[in-house]
C-alpha cells in the first residue's frame, strides 16, 4: 500500500474521530445535528476512499448510502422533529463538557492501546483503522449516556453505527450485503425511535427521559 | 452376565418399578407390590455384590473388575459402569439395607395416607444410589448423584403439608446443590484441561499435590455435606426426621454411606496419593463431627432427630478411620493402613445395620404412639416387648458395647489409633491421640445418650395416654427388625468373617490387607499381632450370657422367686403423675450443664408464678445451635443483604442502565488491555 493512500485514509478516519469530539461539546440540538451530518459526510468520504484504494466498487454503494441517508435524510428529518417539538433551545448535557471531553480522551487512549496490542499481526492500516473505529464507537456510547434528550441519544446511536461502518469498510473483503443490512438496520432504528419520540412526547409532554423516570415513581 | 450387568439391570429395574408404580400407587395392594418387588430386587443385587467380593477374596484378593460401556450420555464419553471391590462392598451395603427396609415397609407403608407420594420415588431412589456406586465416569456419577438427591428430596417432602417439612426440604435442597457444586469442581480438576471424564483416565493421570489437596477438600465439602460432617450437617437433622421412618432409615443408614463412597472413591482410588496434611484435616473433621454429633443428640427430645444426630456422630467415626488410612498410606505403613481402612469400612456396614434398625424401631414407636416426642412416651416395654428388645440390641450396638458389631469396628479404629506413634510425622503423632480421646468421649456420650433414649422411651411409666394404649406393630416390621438385630449380633460375634470379606476392598484401596482372620482359632480376631491385642466375640458372648444367667439365677434363688408389681417409688411422695419420673431433659441435664453451657449457650430459666397465684412454676431451657448462628445465619444474612442491595438495580433510569452497560464494556476492554 503506498504512502499517500495510507495517509489520506488515516486522515479521514482521524477526521471522523475529531468530528466525534466536536459532537460531544455541542450543547444545542441544531448544532449537534449539523455536526452529525458532517460526521456522516466524513464517513462517506472515508468509505469512498477505501473503495478506490481497495478497488472494491461495492463500497461506493456503502458510501452513497452513508451520504444519502446519514448525512442528508436523517439529520434533515431530525431537524424537522426538533422544530416541530420546539426543543431547539434546550441545553441538555448531564455531565459537563470538560469532564466528557476528558473521558473521551481516555477512551481514545484505551482503544488505541487495546487495538495496537491485539492486532499486532495485521497490516498497519487495518490497525489504525480499527483503533479509530473503536474510538468512534466508544465516543458514541459516551454521548448516549452523557445526554438527557432522546434526540441526542439517537444521534449518539447513529454515530456509534458510523464507527461500525468505518471498521467494516477498513476490513477488506466485507460483503456488500452486510453493509446494506447495517445501513438498513440504522434506518429502521431511526424510524422506530422517531415514532417513539412522538409517542413519548404525546404522553409526557417532553422528550426529557428524566420525566419518564418520574413517571415510574422514582425520585433521584 | 457379569456383575456390572446384573447390578445395572437391578438398578434400572428398580427405576422402572418406580415409574410404573405411578399407575397403581393408589390401589390398595399397590404399596405391598412395590415394596415387595423393591425388596426382592435389592436383595438380589446385594447377593451379586457379595458374590463378587467373596470370589475376589478367594482369588488372591483381586476382584476382577467388570466394566460396561454404553453409548448414552455425553457423546464423547458415553456411560461407563464398573463393579470392583469397593463398588461391590457398597452394592452390598445399599442392597442389603434397602431390601430389609423394603420388607419392613410392607407393613409400615400401610399407615401412609398418601402412598403415591412415596411409592414412585422409593424404588427409584434405591436404583439411583446403586447407579452412583457403579458409575465409572464423572458424568454418570454426578447425574446419578443428582437424581439420588432429588428423589430423596421428594421423599422428604412426603408430608409436605406441614410447614416444618417444607422448610427442611428447602434447606436440604440448598445444601444438596452446594454439595454437587463442590463435586463438579472436584471432578473438573480431576479431569484436567483435556476433559478426561472417565475414571480410568483419571486414575492414570497423576495430580500435583496442590491439585490433589484441593480435590480432597472439595470432596470433603461435597460428599461431606451429603454425609453430614460438622459444620455441613445442618440439613440432616431437619430432613431425615421429616421423612417417613423407612425413608429416614434409607437416608440416614444408606445414603450417607453412598456419600462416603464418593469420598473414598476419589481420595483412595482416583487420586494416586494425598499430601500428609490432608489426613490431619480429615482426622480433625472426623473427631469434631463425632463429638459434636453426639452432643447435639444428647440435647434432643425428638426421637428421630436424635437418631439423625447420631448419624452425624458415626459419620465422624468413619471419617476418623478414613483419615488414619490416608495418613498410614502416605507413610507406606501398609498393614496399619489396611487396619484403619477395614475399620472404616466395617463401621460403614455396621452403622448401616444398626442405624436402620434404630430408625425402623423409631418408626414402630411412632406408629404405635403417633409421636416422636420422647417426653410423651415411657413404659413401652410392656406394650411392645419385641420392638423394645430389638431396639435394645441396636442401642447396645451403637453404644459400641460387646458383643455387638458396633464394638468391633470402633475397637478396630482404636487399634489403628494406637499404631499412630509409629508415624514419622510429629503433627500426626500429637494429633491422633487427641482424636482418640475425642472418639472415646463420643463413644461414652453415645452410650449415655442411648441409656437416655431407652430409659425414657421404653422403661418407666407411660407419660401420655397414647403411650399407655400403644400396641405392638405388625409381623413384617418385627421380622425385618429381627433380621437386622441378628446381623448386629452375628457381625459382633464373628467379625473375622467380615474382615476377611473386606480384605479385597482394602487391597484395592491401600494395596494391603489385614492378616487372614479365619485362620485364627476360636474366631479370635488379631488386627496386628497376637502379642499386641486380640478380641474374641464368641468368648465375650459366652461370658455375657453366662454371667447374665448366673446373676438372674442368684437373684431369684436367694432373693425372691415371685414377680411382684408394686407402685413405683416416688421419693416418698404419693403422686400418681408420670411426669414426676426422670425424663429426657432431666437425664441430659448434667451433660447439658457441662458441655452445653459453652457450646450451645444453654440457659435454664425458672418462671415463678406471682404470689397468691396457684399456677405452676415453669422451667425452660434455651439452646442455640453454634453452627447455625455462627455460620449459616450469617451467610444467609449476607446473601439477603446483597440481594437487597442488588434490588436497586431494578429501578435505575434508562440512562443509568446505558451507563452500566458502558461501564461494563469499558471495564472488559481495560481487562483485555492490561492482560499479560
Amino acid at each position: 500500500m503506498n504512502t499517500l493512500s495510507f495517509d489520506v485514509a488515516h486522515m479521514l478516519a482521524g477526521g471522523m474521530l475529531l468530528v466525534s469530539f466536536m459532537m460531544i461539546y455541542q450543547t444545542r440540538l441544531y448544532a449537534l445535528l449539523n455536526v452529525f451530518a458532517l460526521h456522516a459526510m466524513v464517513l462517506a468520504l472515508s468509505v469512498a476512499w477505501q473503495a478506490s484504494i481497495q478497488h472494491a466498487p461495492h463500497l461506493y454503494v456503502t458510501a452513497g448510502i452513508a451520504l444519502f441517508f446519514k448525512a442528508i435524510l436523517i439529520p434533515g428529518a431530525l431537524h424537522k422533529i426538533v422544530q416541530r417539538m420546539g426543543i431547539h433551545r434546550q441545553v441538555e448535557q448531564v455531565v459537563g463538557t470538560g469532564a466528557t471531553m476528558l473521558a473521551g480522551m481516555g477512551l481514545v487512549a484505551l482503544s488505541s492501546v487495546l487495538m495496537l496490542n491485539l492486532t499486532a499481526t495485521a497490516s498497519a492500516f487495518a490497525r489504525e483503522d480499527m483503533a479509530f473505529a473503536l474510538s468512534v464507537v466508544l465516543l458514541g456510547l459516551l454521548m448516549m449516556i452523557s445526554r438527557r434528550n432522546a434526540v441526542s441519544q439517537v444521534v449518539g446511536f447513529m454515530s456509534l453505527e458510523n464507527g461500525l461502518i468505518l471498521a467494516a469498510a477498513g476490513a477488506q473483503g466485507m460483503p456488500l450485503v452486510v453493509e446494506i443490512s447495517v445501513a438498513f438496520s440504522v434506518l429502521v432504528a431511526f424510524i422506530v425511535i422517531g415514532v417513539f419520540l412522538f409517542r413519548i412526547r404525546e404522553r409526557f409532554d417532553s422528550v426529557d427521559l428524566s420525566v419518564m423516570d418520574d413517571y415510574r415513581g422514582e425520585k433521584r | 452376565m457379569s456383575a456390572v450387568d446384573l447390578v445395572l439391570t437391578g438398578a434400572l429395574l428398580l427405576m422402572a418399578l418406580g415409574l410404573s408404580s405411578i399407575l397403581f400407587a393408589a390401589r390398595p395392594m399397590g404399596s405391598t407390590i412395590v415394596y415387595a418387588s423393591a425388596g426382592v430386587l435389592s436383595a438380589l443385587v446385594a447377593l451379586v455384590g457379595l458374590a463378587t467380593l467373596v470370589a475376589g477374596a478367594g482369588a488372591g484378593m483381586n476382584v476382577g473388575a467388570s466394566t460396561l460401556w454404553l453409548p448414552i450420555g455425553l457423546p464423547w464419553i458415553g456411560a461407563h459402569f464398573r463393579v470392583d471391590a469397593l463398588a461391590a462392598f457398597f452394592v452390598i451395603v445399599v442392597g442389603f439395607g434397602s431390601s430389609i427396609i423394603s420388607f419392613y415397609s410392607i407393613g409400615y407403608g400401610r399407615h401412609e395416607h398418601e402412598p403415591w407420594r412415596v411409592l414412585p420415588f422409593y424404588p427409584s431412589f434405591i436404583g439411583a444410589m446403586l447407579l452412583v456406586v457403579i458409575a465409572d465416569d464423572a458424568f454418570s456419577f454426578l447425574l446419578s448423584w443428582e437424581v439420588m438427591s432429588l428423589l430423596s428430596w421428594a421423599l422428604v417432602l412426603t408430608h409436605h403439608r406441614e410447614s416444618a417439612v417444607r422448610s427442611s426440604g428447602l434447606v436440604y435442597l440448598i445444601m444438596a446443590a452446594f454439595g454437587t457444586m463442590s463435586l463438579i469442581l472436584a471432578f473438573g480438576l480431576l479431569a484436567g484441561p483435556l476433559g478426561a471424564y472417565d475414571f480410568q483416565s483419571m486414575r492414570a493421570s497423576g495430580q500435583t499435590p496442590l491439585v490433589g489437596s484441593v480435590v480432597v477438600i472439595l470432596m470433603l465439602l461435597g460428599a461431606g455435606s451429603k454425609a453430614g460432617i460438622v459444620p455441613l450437617h445442618i440439613w440432616l437433622p431437619l430432613a431425615h426426621p421429616a421423612a417417613p421412618s423407612h425413608v429416614s432409615a434409607m437416608m440416614s443408614g444408606i445414603m450417607t454411606k453412598v456419600a462416603i463412597y464418593g469420598f473414598i472413591r476419589v481420595t483412595f482410588d482416583l487420586l494416586g496419593g494425598t499430601s500428609w496434611w490432608m489426613s490431619e484435616i480429615v482426622l480433625a473433621v472426623g473427631a469434631v463431627t463425632a463429638v459434636m454429633g453426639v452432643l447435639y443428640a444428647l440435647m434432643q427430645h425428638d426421637l428421630k432427630r436424635l437418631l439423625a444426630y447420631h448419624t452425624v456422630e458415626n459419620i465422624g467415626i468413619i471419617f476418623i478411620g478414613l483419615g488414619l488410612a490416608m495418613a498410614f498410606r502416605h507413610y507406606d505403613m501398609n498393614a496399619a493402613a489396611a487396619l484403619a481402612m477395614v475399620a472404616a469400612l466395617f463401621h460403614i456396614f455396621n452403622h448401616s445395620v444398626f442405624k436402620n434398625l434404630l430408625f425402623l424401631g423409631a418408626g414402630a414407636v411412632q406408629t404405635a404412639t403417633g409421636s416422636r416426642d420422647m417426653e410423651k412416651m415411657g413404659g413401652l416395654i410392656h406394650r411392645m416387648p419385641v420392638t423394645s428388645l430389638l431396639f435394645l440390641v441396636a442401642s447396645v450396638a451403637i453404644s459400641a458395647l460387646p458383643p455387638f458389631n458396633g464394638f468391633v469396628s470402633e475397637w478396630l479404629t482404636f487399634q489403628a489409633i494406637l499404631l499412630s506413634p509409629d508415624l514419622p510425622d510429629w503433627g500426626l503423632k500429637i494429633l491422633t491421640p487427641g482424636v482418640g480421646g475425642m472418639l472415646a468421649l463420643a463413644a461414652a456420650l453415645a452410650a449415655a445418650c442411648f441409656v437416655k433414649v431407652y430409659g425414657v422411651v421404653f422403661l418407666g411409666r407411660a407419660r401420655s395416654e397414647v403411650a399407655k394404649t400403644a400396641r405392638e406393630v405388625d409381623r413384617w416390621s418385627l421380622a425385618t427388625m429381627s433380621v437386622l438385630a441378628l446381623v448386629c449380633l452375628l457381625a459382633g460375634v464373628f467379625p473375622g468373617v467380615i474382615i476377611d470379606t473386606l480384605s479385597p476392598v482394602s487391597h484395592a484401596l491401600v494395596q494391603a490387607t489385614m492378616p487372614v482372620q479365619s485362620a485364627d482359632p476360636w474366631m479370635t480376631i488379631t488386627p496386628v499381632a497376637s502379642g499386641r491385642s486380640s478380641y474374641n466375640g464368641v468368648l465375650v458372648l459366652l461370658f455375657v450370657t453366662m454371667s447374665g444367667f448366673f446373676a438372674a439365677w442368684v437373684i431369684h434363688r436367694f432373693a425372691s422367686r415371685s414377680l411382684r408389681r408394686a407402685p413405683a417409688w416416688d421419693c416418698g411422695f404419693e403422686l400418681d403423675d408420670p411426669s414426676t419420673q426422670y425424663g429426657a431433659a432431666s437425664f441430659a441435664q448434667p451433660i447439658r450443664r457441662t458441655f452445653g453451657t459453652k457450646i450451645f449457650s444453654a440457659r435454664e430459666s425458672v418462671t415463678m408464678p406471682p404470689p397468691g397465684s396457684t399456677a405452676p412454676a415453669k422451667f425452660s431451657v434455651s439452646l442455640r445451635d453454634p453452627v447455625w448462628d455462627g455460620f449459616f445465619a450469617r451467610v444467609s444474612g449476607a446473601v439477603t443483604w446483597l440481594a437487597d442491595k442488588a434490588n436497586r438495580l431494578q429501578f435505575l433510569t434508562i440512562r443509568q442502565y446505558l451507563s452500566v452497560v458502558f461501564a461494563a464494556l469499558v471495564l472488559l476492554l481495560l481487562v483485555l488491555t492490561l492482560w499479560k
